[in-house]
């Protein structure tokens, strides 16, 4: 699975960071950054990040694959 | 009318951010005809922003950052296949390889590339770089990853300060040279440029500004060695990155009679294409970097963004229009809104920084690298810039969205002094810059409107 | 009746099991109702959402035109930017990111044992009260472990944690120097005085808690006073009391209300981090913020005075048909649930991936066993306080 913070709505609460520390990093003290591909072990906690986003901006889905129409 | 709006043959060129997220809007609002994008690169859609900030650090890998999908659009890609016309009178788009592609309905989100280093025998050496595609980063990521003794970073946008970032995040020694006066100077205007110069200088680059690369040199097995410089010095480094800008995909549009330039497609506000006669198109649609669209908070100028947040957002208005009939239509109204995350700031504005001719710094200060710059013109307020203050960028966005009195009314807690004097916002003329701001103005005197407005009393 | 007697009639004690109906009424009035009283009552979800976000509205109570001149330093709760940012961030820097982003996250599995326990506690009971047993004993648990203090200590702040409470409720009309008021500053004082005493006990002898982390810091600039510590850490202490026990029994009190969203749970764990969104949009723990305007500010066509009242009512914001479709349903599966529950802006609820992960393991190890649970008694006995506004217990039967 794969996951892209809306980085232009962030506003820097850093929940995803709490809840998922091995994905989202804070660099600095708000700038916002992460690890695209979520490894299995940690979906539940990304999931647990998206519901909890103050402003909405996470979004965790499937890449799309071009042969599999 | 509706009924067929939501059936039919849509054809979207450009297979990206944009591209991806109008697909899924089409299917959101109930397209259910066939939907065809076309993108030039073998990639299924990925995210760039991270290219030049985790892939760069070695966070995570260059192949990571594919986008996920909001659902699955029922799209047939054709990837890694380039356009090469487009037929507005039979309806077809040209494909480099086979049979032209038929649509009744048309977006165009082929986006931008990087501007590549003038001189193309230098710009093929080895170890010479730009940053835009999965492929740059890999490159670079691994040329970084190998620890060469230098970097030299062309360009002080907001491109090159991140690569310039990551270099000294990762311990390596580099050169940022800037034509004009300081970094993002083109985007940010003179204070906050001064913020960024002193944020290199602190961080241990080598920055090196009113100043030229005049050649790229390289050994006999064509590697990249160093630069020759306009004031005469010569630089010794392994790496090179042009952070030059970008240069919209407009070429393949030379015949297609729309109004396509260097500038990008001009459209309408909700996303129809004009021709070169400046008649709207009802069936050619444009979004992302590639538009240049009209906005009413900004003169009804036709702006030209290279921001992420637009091309999401413009994508939807466009995917929207395309399948509801005209009354139902939207306008594309969303503000500019861009990110930066560099030497540990965390860089936020919105509006237009360069629609400016003064600046007061609202909250917080430059000392603590933490504060509102808010952006006037002629008595309004037209854009803010935070600086690891990102939650108070919504208070601005809103004054912006108002027309609110520029300076902005008193009363913030953290309100300095220096919010009592406005100061001349200091926004070059890009043509003297090695970067350019990624918003700009691109109607009637686009980039030269710098007549300063004494402060009233 | 007249809506400039809403803010009187939503704190009235009668209001507390449903305040949603007033809820209406002030949206229906607003988006800003003046009250008798002269203070300001906001309900509607933008414009609340734009005044936690304006940096002119203070959440100092000194910025009050009629404030008893107290010069005291609150917590960084109610205190406004520079100084407000600085002490978070100091008092953030044991706790999260980013300078302790593992803090919380390492929790979950002392979180998941303790509610492990309390399940086993309540045996083959066939009632229980989900407050006294479940709902209050888990928050109480691990703000303890978080910070370092005794459990045993427990009953002593409890009394002076209900008396802080009571203290800093809203109430209309009523001037600042009660009895109640009094109990309250001596509670504050008390706690403050005691978690300063347990702190430097562990001067020089650290012992992994947050208050072992304040006296330990060995750079000055980075060091709270003595009366920081005490202000702040009676903040945390309450915070992590008094709002996620609320979250809980709120919670099994709607799912217990609404069976079908309760059977779809139990099929489907992986909702459960919506549904406690959800949760905190519907029934959310803190009801209201005051905040004080530093100058005369224009929203939706009033102006309301420098120095007054601003009364902003989250859990109304939550229920606002403007900004949410179908706002009084309870709905786990909703989308851009974007809600007022921790706040939003600077003062956005410093413990609140804490109380998410808390009520998550709370309510799915109790769900299981809710299916052939009932009610005993419905509305259930609320506490007094309308702010922090959350059942005193609820009694259920097996």
């Amino acid at each position: 699975m794969r996951v892209v913070v809306d980085l232009t709505r962030c506003q820097g609460y850093a929940q995803c960071v709490f809840l998922a520390p091995e994905v989202f990093q804070l660099h600095g003290e708000e700038g916002l950054l992460y690890n695209p591909a979520v490894p299995d072990e940690q979906l539940e906690r990304v999931r647990q990040a998206a519901a909890a986003c103050p402003v909405q901006a996470i979004l965790l889905g499937a890449e799309v694959n071009p042969d599999g129409r | 009318m509706g009924g067929d709006l939501k059936d039919g043959r849509i054809v979207i060129v450009g297979a990206s951010l944009a591209g991806l997220r109008a697909a899924e809007k089409l299917r959101e609002e109930g397209f259910t005809g066939s939907l065809t994008v076309v993108g030039d690169e073998p990639h299924p859609p990925y995210d760039r922003p991270p290219l030049s900030k985790q892939v760069l650090l070695g966070q995570a890998a260059p192949r990571s950052t594919g986008l996920p999908m909001r659902l699955d659009p029922q799209v047939d890609w054709r990837l890694g296949v380039r356009a090469t016309g487009l037929d507005p009178i039979g309806k077809r788009v040209l494909l480099a390889d086979g049979e032209p592609l038929p649509y009744d309905r048309l977006l165009i989100a082929t986006g931008t590339r990087a501007r590549p280093w003038p001189n193309p025998q230098e710009a093929a050496l080895d170890g010479v770089f730009t940053l835009r595609t999965r492929e740059d980063a890999t490159g670079l990521a691994e040329r970084l990853a190998a620890g060469p003794r230098r970097v030299l970073v062309i360009g002080g946008g907001f491109t090159g300060s991140e690569i310039a970032s990551a270099c000294r995040e990762r311990g390596l020694d580099v050169t940022v040279t800037e034509r004009g006066p300081a970094p993002l100077i083109g985007a940010l205007g003179g204070t906050l440029s001064k913020l960024a110069a002193a944020m290199h200088r602190n961080h241990g680059v080598d920055l090196r500004c009113g100043v030229t690369v005049t050649a790229l040199r390289g050994d006999a097995a064509g590697r990249f060695t160093g630069a020759d410089l306009s004031d005469g010095s010569r630089l010794e480094a392994d790496v090179c990155v042009a952070a030059l800008g970008a240069v919209r995909n407009v070429e393949w549009l030379a015949e297609a009679g729309l109004a396509a330039g260097p500038r990008g497609i001009a459209c309408d506000a909700g996303c129809r294409a004009f021709n070169m006669y400046g008649i709207v198109t009802d069936d050619v649609f444009v979004a992302g970097d590639v538009s240049r669209f009209p906005h009413p908070l900004f003169g009804y100028q036709l702006l030209s963004l290279e921001h992420w947040g637009n091309a999401v957002a413009q994508a939807e208005v466009a995917a929207h229009n395309m399948v509801s009939p005209g009354p139902l239509r939207r306008p594309h109204l969303a503000l500019p809104t861009f990110w930066s995350t560099q030497f540990g700031l965390n860089i936020k504005s919105v509006g237009v920084p360069t629609f400016s001719d003064q600046v007061v710094i609202a909250q917080g200060t430059l000392e603590e690298r933490r504060l509102a710059m808010v952006y006037g013109y002629q008595g309004r307020v037209t854009a803010a810039v935070t600086v690891n203050m990102a939650k108070s960028l919504e208070y601005y966005q809103h004054l912006i969205e108002t027309a609110a009195p520029f300076p902005p009314a008193p009363g913030a807690s953290d309100r300095p002094l220096a919010a009592e004097v406005p100061i001349p916002s200091d926004v070059p003329d890009p043509k003297g810059l090695s970067h350019g701001p990624t918003v700009a103005l691109t109607g009637h005197l686009p980039d030269r409107r710098l007549t300063v407005v004494p402060t009233a009393g | 009746m007249p809506a400039d007697t809403l803010l009187q009639r939503i704190t009235d004690y009668a209001s507390r099991p449903d305040p949603y109906p007033l809820y209406a009424e002030l949206r229906q009035a607003g988006p800003v109702v003046r009250q008798t009283d002269g203070s300001y009552l906001v309900g509607t979800y933008h414009e609340i959402t734009a005044l936690l976000h304006d940096p002119r509205f203070s959440a100092d109570p000194r910025s009050r035109t009629t404030a008893s001149g107290e010069e005291r330093k609150p917590p960084f709760l109610r205190l406004d930017d520079p100084e407000h940012h600085r002490l978070r961030t100091l008092t953030m820097r044991p706790f999260g990111p980013p300078h302790s982003p593992g803090r919380v996250d390492g929790m979950r599995e002392e979180i998941a044992r303790a509610t492990g326990e309390l399940l086993d506690g309540l045996g083959d009971r066939t009632q229980v009260d989900v407050v006294d047993d479940f709902a209050y004993p888990l928050p109480v648990m691990v703000i303890c472990r978080l910070l370092g203090v005794p459990r045993e200590d427990e009953p002593r702040f409890r009394q002076w944690s209900d008396a802080l409470v009571a203290a800093a409720d809203i109430r209309p009309g009523e001037d600042t120097s009660t009895e109640r008021d009094q109990e309250g500053e001596r509670a504050r004082v008390a706690m403050g005085q005691y978690l300063v005493n347990l702190a430097e006990q562990r001067r020089g002898h650290p012992t992994g808690d947050m208050l072992s982390a304040f006296v330990n810091e060995p750079d000055p600039a980075l060091r709270l006073t003595p009366e920081e510590l005490a202000e702040n850490c009676v903040l945390l202490l309450i915070a992590g009391h008094e709002t996620t026990v609320n979250l809980i029994t709120n919670g099994v009190l709607t799912l217990l209300r609404h069976p079908d969203q309760l059977d779809r749970l139990r099929r489907d764990p992986g909702l459960l981090p919506a549904a406690v969104e959800e949760l905190l949009r519907y029934e959310p723990p803190v009801q209201m913020r005051q905040r004080i305007p530093l100058a005369d500010i224009d929203i939706a066509g009033t102006t309301i005075p420098k120095g007054s009242s601003v009364v902003l009512a989250l859990a109304s914001g939550n229920r606002d048909p403007k900004r949410f479709h179908d706002p009084d349903r309870f709905d786990p599966t909703r989308t851009d649930n974007q809600h007022l529950g921790f706040g939003s802006g600077i003062h956005l609820c410093y413990g609140a991936p804490l109380a998410r992960i808390e009520a998550q393991t709370a309510l799915g190890a109790l769900i299981p066993r809710l299916g052939a649970a009932t009610l005993l008694q419905d509305p259930p006995p609320y506490r007094q306080a309308a702010m922090l506004r959350g059942p005193r217990h609820l009694p259920v039967q097996f």
